[in-house]
């Protein structure tokens, strides 16, 4: 019993990791831009969120609807402004000009917010829980699940369905041949940033609500994002997925053999992976 | 006949490298041109030039009479020029049906009309409809090249330009796609083919251009130039014009 609600606690922890993780599998597995300010981003756009919760009394999802048109807007910008100058096939310029912005804005965060840990006040929706069967379930993740799998299912359907999908996909074959074909990759992928930190949107009210932030914080979501991704395979939304619900699981499983062993039993597992399986669990070798 | 396309003096590097020498060609309304030399006699990187891919001054390259040399290849295709790029660069992974329609795409996106149809298309390349839902790496490379031309022909181009569409097929293959241009002709499109089989490229032309090291060395009509002709033409000696 103690094991299996070890494997429930890590899939609804898996659900946080995938709002993460997808944003990561757009850029980093559709775009091969390594963007190292992507766990900066989550922290500003939670300590934005905070903020307007104080100053104007928001609850959490007046908040959410005001932080993703908001992190839409910054992934524009982020990509209009920074990383269309450094996208292409080597990676090392989109990683150390990200590497650059994430200093930038964790002192920036610094500056505005102290190093204070916060929290997104959540109005008794943080502690609610359900009981099934003797297994207590929190409220609050499996609304982070069910909102994680809507995104992934939903940013699925764009790549699949869509003309700007189709055009997304194009770009990440052959953005030549993209360009040959009348499609503005700049464009294109202004538009795949702006998706990637709106998801970011989405997990930075549900990161500040489940716990406190702080400025220096944004380092372990980059890594819970890149492992999720890498886990799963790259380059699919659905790998993505399952490769956060992986490292949910192993978290929680190393937690309940050694509340110490929690986070490492996560790097055992990533580790394990790419050794093994270098593509990933879901991803074509 | 009204003029397409023209370069004046059209002049290309790679670094420190002069790929072109003041390369004058001109595409009439309807026209098919071909272009013929050896590897490395800078025919591809004349198509790159004009597409902007390469930087080149405005006024080297004029389309429908303006100057346009050095627009971004997205804004050159959508004032209708497409390409057939060497070695065909499809979309992997997208399944045939899905590497046409990102070209419908674009063309709907900006509310662009033209002849072209999926309908039209798999008339013309029948197999096409029959492969539509299977991943473009699993086809033949004669079937992947049909998927490229139709892919640039849903661009609704006026003037297409098509590198080494012969390359690495079987004869029979090549005739099936070469017999797909007069019907591509047939609906105002005029076209550029680069080739190195001459014989192909005198028969799908009315004009031909000979390129040399980076320069046009004979020009004329396809059925007045000789055998000749070519060969001093394609490997050294004088310049000609017919």
């Amino acid at each position: 019993m103690q094991w299996f609600d070890a494997l429930i606690q890590g899939i609804l922890l898996g659900g946080m990791y995938a709002q993460y993780a997808l944003g990561m599998a757009l850029m980093f597995g559709v775009m091969r831009i390594v963007n190292v300010s992507h766990g900066d981003l989550v922290i500003l756009l939670s300590l934005i969120g905070i903020s307007l919760a104080s100053s104007f009394g928001l609850g959490p999802f007046a908040v959410m609807a005001a932080l993703v048109p908001l992190a839409v807007a910054l992934g524009w910008i982020l990509q209009r402004a920074v990383l269309n100058r450094v996208v292409g096939e080597d990676p090392l310029p989109s990683l150390i000009a990200t590497f650059g912005l994430s200093l930038a804005l964790q002192n920036l965060m610094l500056q505005i917010w102290s190093a204070n840990s916060r929290s997104l006040p959540g109005g008794g929706i943080e502690s609610r829980s359900i009981e099934i069967g003797g297994i207590y379930i929190g409220l609050l993740p499996v609304i982070v699940l069910l909102v994680a799998t809507g995104l992934t299912l939903g940013l699925d359907l764009v790549l699949k369905r869509m003309r700007f999908g189709r055009a997304l996909r194009a770009a990440s074959a052959d953005v030549e041949a993209a360009a040959m074909t009348g499609i503005n990759p700049r464009s294109v992928y202004a538009m795949a940033t702006a998706i990637a930190v709106g998801i970011l949107g989405f997990a930075a009210v549900f990161q500040s609500l489940r716990s406190t932030v702080a400025p220096s914080d944004g380092g372990a979501q980059l890594i819970y994002a890149f492992e999720a991704v890498i886990i799963g395979g790259m380059g699919s939304v659905w790998g993505a997925f399952a490769g956060s619900m992986v490292l949910g699981i192993a978290q929680a499983i190393g937690f309940r053999i050694d509340p110490g062993f929690g986070v490492l039993s996560g790097h055992i597992v990533f580790l394990l992976v790419l050794a093994l399986r270098p593509q990933g669990l879901f991803g074509r070798a | 006949m009204t003029e397409v396309l023209s370069t004046h003096g059209l002049v290309a590097r790679y670094g420190d490298f002069q790929a072109l020498y003041d390369v004058d060609v001109e595409v009439h309304e309807g026209e098919a041109v071909a272009l013929i030399g050896a590897n490395g006699a800078g025919k591809s990187t004349f198509l790159r030039a004009i597409l902007g891919l390469l930087p080149v001054k405005p006024e080297m390259v004029h389309l429908d009479g303006k100057p346009i040399g050095g627009t971004p290849t997205d804004r050159m295709v959508q004032k209708g020029v497409a390409i057939v790029p060497e070695g065909r660069r499809l979309f992997t992974g997208m399944s045939v049906s899905d590497n046409l329609r990102v070209a419908i795409d674009q063309t709907s996106r900006l509310g662009r009309k033209g002849g072209w149809t999926l309908k039209r298309l798999y008339q013309l390349f029948p197999i096409l409809e029959e492969k539509a839902k299977t991943p473009v790496q699993s086809l033949s490379g004669g079937q992947q090249q049909m998927v490229s031309i139709g892919r640039a022909l849903l661009c609704q181009p006026r003037l297409l330009l098509c590198d080494e569409i012969s390359l690495g097929l079987a004869p029979r293959v090549i005739r099936e796609i070469y017999t797909a241009l007069p019907e591509i002709r047939a609906h105002g499109t005029s076209i550029v083919v680069v080739e190195q089989d001459v014989g192909l490229a005198k028969s799908a032309s009315d004009r031909l251009y000979c390129m040399l090291e980076g320069r046009v060395t004979l020009t004329g009509r396809s059925e007045e130039i000789t055998r000749e002709q070519i060969g001093e033409a394609y490997f050294g000696g004088g310049h000609a014009v017919v």
